[in-house]
C-alpha cells in the first residue's frame, strides 16, 4: 500500500498552493513562480546550510498557521522559514516588505564598486537584477567605498573582494563538493572578506563551481576574463564523456562564431545549477577551463535562457518568459505599466537577432 | 537596605576559596537538589519567577522546560560568561570574588536539566577570571562536587571553562555555541532554537552567570520565598553595574523595589552626580538599550516614579521608556555630548558586527560614519533623518539581536535629543569646542528618604 503523501496548504500573495511538509516559504513561492517569488542572493537550494544571510528574501507572515493564526512579529527570511499548514505569507502584497527589501538592496550596494561596465558578471549578475527590480535610483552614501587588498587565489579564478556580498555560497561549495576547503571568511563586520588563510591557491578539481554559484562578479573565470560580454556570446547546451568522478559532463558553452569563450554549468530559472537524475550538475575544472574546442563537445542545441535578466532579457531567441502572476495576485486587476523599456528603446531591440549572427557581432550588424 | 542574596558574603575574607565558601554555607543547594526530582527543581525555578539576567529577561523556568529530551542524546548546559556589553561588568565581579556560587548554581541547574557536561564560555579579556574559575572547579572536584557519582547520588557532571577570543557577538547564544564548537562565531539562523538543536546539535540551555548564581538562593530558600522579594514579575534581586558620572561607581545588588531616583542619588547606591553637576541622561540597562533623558528616566510618561525593575523601566515602550537589559547603568551628566556618546556606541557595534547579514554589516558602518561627520561639524540636517531611516531598516531585519542593539541607541538618541543633533549641524564650529549642555531636561532634586 502506498503511503499517503500529506501536503499542507500555504497562501502566498493570495495564491494558495499545496506543498510537502518541510518546504520553505521560498521554495513554495518558487513553485508558484513569477513575481510572487522573493529574490534570493545567498540561498542556494543545492547547497546545504545556505541562506538567511542576505535578507533580500524577507517576507511578512500574516498568519503563522491554522492552529496558531497569529502574525509573526518580524519579517522572516523566507529561505530558512518552513511553511505551516494554513500559513498566509505576503511578499509583493505586503506593505512592509518592499521598504525593507529596498533597504537591504541599498545596504548590499552601499560598498559595491558598481563597476558593471568592466565586470564580467554584468548581464547575468543577480545583484544587477536585484538593483533594477527592488532598488532606488540613487545612493545616499557619501563616504569612500570599502576596498580590499587584491589576492591571487590561483590560475583559474579571479577574486574581486570589493564586489562580494558575503553570501557564503562559495564556502559551502568548497565544503560540500570539493575535497578540502582552503578558503573562508576572515575578519568580521564590514571588513569580513573571502580569503584563503595564509595566501594560498585554491586548487582542486571542482573549484570552478564557485564561479557558478557566485551571485555577483566577486569570483569570475580567468580564462574568460575581459574576453567578451556575456550577452554577445551564444549559449549552447553540450555534453562530453568526462572521466572526472563527480562531473556530470553536461555544460553550457558560450560561443562566438565557432569559438568557445566560456564553459559553465547549466543553470535553471533561479540561476542555480540544474539537477540531472536528482543530483546537482556540477562540472569539473577540466570541462570548464581546459576543454574549449567545439570538437571535444557534442552540441545539443541552443540553451533556453529562462532566468529573468535585465540585460539579457531580449537577447536570446529561445527566451522562456517568466510566468506572470501579477493578475492573480491583484485579484484579476491588470497592473498599469508606465513604460516598457524594451519597446521604447531601440538599443534594446536590434532588428537582427544575435543568435543568428555567425561569428562576432559588430556595431554594423545592428544597423542592418 | 535591600536584601542581598548573591553578594551577601562577598566581603568575607577568602570566600573565593572552597573552604571558606563551604564554611559559610556553600553547596547546601546541591545537597538539597540531589535529593529532589529534576523536574521539581525546574518547577521551583518557575515558581521563583526568575528572569534571565543577560538582557532579554526571559523567564528561566520556562526556558528550562522548553529543553527537548530525546532518548540517547546528551543535553548541555552552557553558562554565558561572555559579558561584553559596554557598561556591564556584574558577572565579572561575581566570578572574580565568589566563583563558587556560579559553580554551585551550575551543578544544580545541570542536575535539573540532565546535563552531564557543562561549559562556562568566558570572554577572552577575562583571562585572570578564567584562572579563578578553573581553580574553583578544581577545588569543587577535589571535594566531590564534580566528577563521577557526586556526593554518592549517582549523578556525574564535568565542567569546563572555555575562553572566547574577545568578540561581543559571541555573547549571542547561538554565536557562542558556534564559537564553543571551535567555529567562527557567527549567529545561527533560528529556528531551530538551542533548546532543540544547540551545542553539537544537541538540546542545550544557555544561561547568564547571574541567572545561574540566582538558582542557589532559589533552591536554598524555595521558589516562593524568592518570589516574595521584588515586585510584580520582577522577582528576586538584580545586580546593577553602575558607571559614568556618579560618585560611587560599582556593583550593587538591588531588590527591584527602589526608585531610579533613589538609586542614583542615595548614598547607599550611586551617591549622586559628582561636582554638583546635573543629570542629563542615562542608559539603564547596558549600551544597547534606549537612552533616556533625565525627566523620562526619573518619572514615567504617566507621571509615576520610575522603579529599578523590568516593568517600570520598560514602561511606555521605546517611545518614552527603555529596558532593564543586563543592568549596565550608565549615567551621563550635563557635560556629556549625546552625539559623541552615540558615535562611540555606533563605533563599537560597527567593530563588533560579525558581518554575516547585510543590514548589520553595512548599516552599522554607515551609521558610524554619519555620526562621526555630525560630531565633527560636517553633518547636514538631512543626515539626521537618514540616520533614523538606516536604523529603522536594520532593526528587526537581521539574523540576531546585534542589529537591534546597534539600532536602538541611535533611535533613542534622535528620539529624545534631536535638538542636540540639530545644534551640531547648525553650529559646526562651536560644537567642536563646546557642549550643548542641558536645555530642557530638568533635574529633580532627590530628598533622602522621600
Amino acid at each position: 500500500m502506498e503511503a499517503e503523501i500529506k501536503t499542507i496548504k500555504v497562501t502566498i500573495d493570495n495564491i494558495t498552493i499545496d506543498v510537502a511538509p518541510g518546504t520553505s516559504i521560498l521554495q513554495a513561492a518558487r513553485m508558484i513562480g513569477g513575481d510572487v517569488t522573493p529574490p534570493a542572493m545567498c540561498y542556494y537550494s543545492k547547497l546545504e546550510g545556505s541562506g538567511g544571510k542576505c535578507r533580500t528574501c524577507l517576507v511578512e507572515v500574516a498568519a503563522g498557521s491554522t492552529a496558531d493564526p497569529r502574525p509573526m512579529p518580524k519579517l522572516v527570511a523566507s529561505c530558512r522559514t518552513g511553511v505551516m499548514d494554513g500559513m498566509i505569507v505576503k511578499n509583493m502584497t505586503s506593505e512592509k516588505v518592499p521598504d525593507a527589501r529596498a533597504g537591504v538592496v541599498e545596504f548590499l550596494l552601499l560598498n559595491h564598486p558598481l563597476d558593471c561596465p568592466i565586470c564580467d558578471q554584468a548581464g547575468e549578475c543577480h545583484l544587477q537584477d536585484l538593483g533594477y527590480d527592488h532598488g532606488k535610483e540613487g545612493t545616499r552614501y557619501q563616504f569612500a567605498r570599502r576596498t580590499f587588498k587584491k589576492e591571487d587565489i590561483g590560475p583559474y579564478i579571479q577574486l574581486h573582494m570589493t564586489r562580494c556580498i558575503l553570501c557564503y555560497r562559495c564556502t559551502y561549495v568548497a565544503d560540500q563538493i570539493t575535497q578540502k576547503r582552503v578558503h573562508g571568511v576572515v575578519d568580521r563586520g564590514d571588513h569580513a572578506a573571502i580569503s584563503t588563510y595564509i595566501s594560498k591557491a585554491i586548487d582542486n578539481d571542482f573549484s570552478g563551481n564557485m564561479i557558478d554559484v557566485c551571485p555577483v562578479g566577486a569570483l569570475t573565470d580567468k580564462t574568460f576574463r575581459f574576453k567578451n560580454r556575456v550577452w554577445f556570446t551564444k549559449p549552447m547546451d553540450a555534453h562530453r564523456n568526462c572521466q572526472t568522478p563527480g562531473c556530470c559532463g553536461k555544460a553550457t558553452l558560450w560561443l562566438r562564431g565557432d569559438e568557445v569563450f566560456r564553459v559553465t554549468a547549466r543553470k535553471d530559472e533561479w540561476g542555480e545549477v540544474q539537477s540531472f537524475d536528482g543530483k546537482p550538475g556540477w562540472i569539473c575544472n577540466t570541462c570548464r577551463f581546459e576543454t574549449k574546442q567545439t570538437s571535444s563537445w557534442t552540441i545539443e542545441g541552443l540553451t533556453t535562457i529562462s532566468r529573468h535578466s535585465v540585460i539579457g532579457a531580449n537577447k536570446y531567441k529561445t527566451l522562456e518568459m517568466p510566468k506572470e502572476t501579477v493578475k492573480q495576485v491583484m485579484h484579476g486587476q491588470e497592473p498599469k505599466l508606465l513604460m516598457d523599456i524594451h519597446s521604447v528603446s531601440g538599443v534594446n531591440n536590434p532588428d537582427i537577432h544575435l543568435s543568428e549572427i555567425n561569428g562576432p557581432a559588430h556595431s554594423s550588424d545592428f544597423k542592418k | 537596605m535591600g536584601k542581598k542574596l548573591l553578594l551577601e558574603k562577598v566581603h568575607i575574607e577568602g570566600i573565593r576559596h572552597y573552604d571558606v565558601y563551604r564554611r559559610e554555607g556553600g553547596y547546601r543547594s546541591v545537597e538539597k537538589a540531589l535529593k529532589m526530582q529534576p523536574n521539581d527543581i525546574v518547577e521551583e525555578v518557575k515558581k521563583s519567577g526568575l528572569r534571565g539576567r543577560g538582557g532579554a529577561g526571559f523567564p528561566t523556568g520556562m526556558k528550562w522546560s522548553f529543553l527537548a529530551k530525546p532518548d540517547g542524546v546528551p543535553r548541555y548546559l552552557v553558562c554565558n560568561a561572555d559579558e561584553s556589553e559596554p557598561g556591564t561588568f556584574k558577572d565579572r565581579y561575581l566570578m572574580e570574588f565568589i566563583p563558587h556560587i556560579l559553580i554551585e548554581g551550575m551543578i544544580v541547574a545541570s542536575f535539573a536539566l540532565g546535563s552531564n557536561t557543562s561549559y562556562i564560555y568566558i570572554r577572552g579579556e577575562y583571562d585572570w577570571v578564567t584562572d579563578i574559575l578553573e581553580n574553583a572547579i578544581a577545588e569543587a572536584k577535589q571535594n566531590g562536587w564534580l566528577g563521577k557519582n557526586i556526593q554518592g547520588s549517582g549523578y556525574d557532571l564535568e565542567m569546563y571553562v572555555q575562553r572566547g577570543a574577545g568578540a561581543y557577538i559571541c555573547g549571542e547564544e547561538t554565536a557562542l555555541l558556534e564559537s564553543l564548537e571551535g567555529k567562527r562565531g557567527n549567529p545561527r539562523i533560528k529556528p531551530p532554537f538551542p533548546a532543540v538543536k544547540g551545542l553539537w546539535g544537541c538540546p542545550t540551555v544557555v544561561n547568564n552567570v547571574e541567572t545561574l548564581a540566582a538558582v542557589v538562593p532559589i533552591i536554598n530558600e524555595g521558589g516562593e520565598a524568592y518570589a516574595q522579594i521584588g515586585v510584580g514579575k520582577s522577582t528576586g534581586t538584580k545586580l546593577i553595574s553602575a558607571c559614568g558620572n556618579i560618585n560611587k561607581p560599582g556593583i550593587y545588588e538591588i531588590d527591584m523595589t527602589i526608585s531610579v531616583e533613589e538609586f542614583i542619588y542615595s548614598d547607599e547606591y550611586c551617591g549622586g552626580i559628582p561636582n554638583g553637576k546635573k543629570l542629563k541622561a542615562c542608559i539603564p540597562g547596558g549600551s544597547s538599550v534606549p537612552i533616556l533623558p533625565a525627566n523620562l528616566l526619573l518619572t514615567t510618561a504617566k507621571g509615576e516614579k520610575r522603579l529599578m525593575n523590568y516593568e517600570s523601566l520598560s514602561d511606555g515602550g521605546f517611545a518614552t521608556g527603555s529596558m532593564m537589559g543586563s543592568g549596565g547603568f550608565i549615567v551621563l551628566d550635563e557635560d556629556q555630548c549625546i552625539v559623541k556618546h552615540t558615535y562611540t556606541l555606533a563605533r563599537f557595534y560597527r567593530h563588533e558586527s560579525c558581518g554575516q547579514c547585510s543590514p548589520c554589516r553595512e548599516g552599522t558602518g554607515w551609521m558610524e560614519k554619519i555620526l562621526l561627520s555630525i560630531e565633527s561639524g560636517k553633518g547636514k540636517m538631512s543626515d539626521i533623518d537618514l540616520l533614523w531611516d538606516i536604523q529603522r531598516k536594520i532593526e528587526g531585519n537581521t539574523i540576531c539581536p546585534l542589529g537591534d542593539a546597534a539600532a536602538w541607541p541611535v533611535a533613542a538618541a534622535i528620539r529624545h535629543f534631536r535638538d542636540e543633533f540639530e545644534w551640531h549641524v547648525n553650529n559646526p564650529e562651536k560644537c567642536l569646542t563646546e557642549n550643548f549642555g542641558l536645555r530642557h531636561y530638568a533635574d529633580p532634586v532627590y530628598v533622602a528618604g522621600s
